[in-house]
């Protein structure tokens, strides 16, 4: 099966976030206000073959600890959407 | 006579440069190539500046799967002196050679400066030759060098004496100012800072080279 995947990388909760930071304190200056808590990351967008669902979710962890990420500082939420 | 490996990637731009204030020390030193699986014959390595791989995805995190970081590891276990300078440094925490990561500057600017480092511990490969407390101007020249850790591996490293050299005002964000850490072993040294860079009183700065000796001293050498 033909599978579409998107990795959401995400700073861990606590790691300071520099790009986010900036974000935010622009905001303001730019009349964007009420907005908090910036985090900014990365995504991975790929497409996977595996036998199922499960399968290409075990397969994109193991990519995620040992390529996609730095577990150190980030973690991954992986989405996976069934190819047409 | 004791010899230094410096391994190019594709992107390295500091290999020549820690190549030559090696030589200018009296040491030997060559460069290794980063698709070689086997360091040869030397007797110690460095893991240069640059954008090893382009830094893409994060800086080192394609390095550490180049053929020859099998070696370095390996030789790592051995108790091999192992530096990693800038680039190099952030490929060894990737490569899980030293606790850590670097991630992007506070304030997400580039610098290139001269920075005044205070050595911590004279108990590494690449200080044993200097004092604790002596203060050295070395640069600085990155985009990536805010020292990350969580705080269980900060006190780990300040238990076991791991912090080796600290910024005298902090210019990047770097948790406890820590601009170099070394593993267990001690054999194991990466800093974000050019000591390379500071060899030569024309380059504006000596204070490098009691590192680049303490190095070479670790190896037998009589510099």
């Amino acid at each position: 099966m033909k599978f579409h995947a998107v990795v959401d990388i995400q700073l861990h909760p606590g790691i300071a976030d520099p790009q986010g930071s900036t974000i935010e304190r622009a905001l303001p200056t730019l009349g964007f206000d009420g907005m908090s808590n910036v985090r900014s990351g990365k995504s991975v967008h790929l497409d996977i073959e595996a036998a199922d669902a499960a399968a290409a979710e075990a397969q994109l962890q193991e990519v995620c600890e040992k390529f996609l990420t730095n577990p150190v500082i980030e973690g991954a939420e992986i989405t996976l959407v069934e190819a047409s | 006579m004791a010899t230094v490996g410096v391994i190019r990637f594709p992107g390295t731009n500091c290999e020549f440069d820690t190549v030559e204030a090696i030589r200018a020390l009296g040491g030997g030193a060559e460069i290794l190539w980063h698709g070689d699986s086997s360091l040869g014959n030397v007797d110690a390595v460095v893991v240069p500046g640059g954008f090893a791989h382009g830094d893409y995805l994060r800086p080192g995190a394609i390095a550490r799967f180049s053929p020859i970081m099998g070696a370095v590891v390996d030789a790592a276990a051995d108790g091999m002196p192992i530096v990693g300078i800038c680039n190099g440094f952030q490929v060894l925490t990737e490569a899980g050679l030293l606790p850590g990561a670097l991630q992007k500057n506070a304030g997400l600017k580039f610098i290139n400066a001269f920075q005044t480092l205070r050595v911590e511990s004279t108990n590494s490969v690449f200080t044993s030759a200097a004092e604790v407390g002596q203060e050295l101007s070395i640069p600085i020249n990155h985009f990536e060098g805010n020292y990350t850790c969580s705080p269980e591996t900060l006190a780990e490293l300040q238990a076991n004496d791991q912090i080796v050299v600290t910024y005298v005002g902090n210019p990047n964000g770097s948790v406890a100012d820590i601009a170099g850490v070394c593993n267990v072993g001690r054999n194991v040294v990466g800093l974000m800072p050019h000591p390379e860079r500071a060899s030569h009183a024309l380059l504006g700065s000596e204070d490098g080279n009691v590192m680049l000796q303490s190095l070479l001293q670790s190896v037998g050498a009589n510099v």
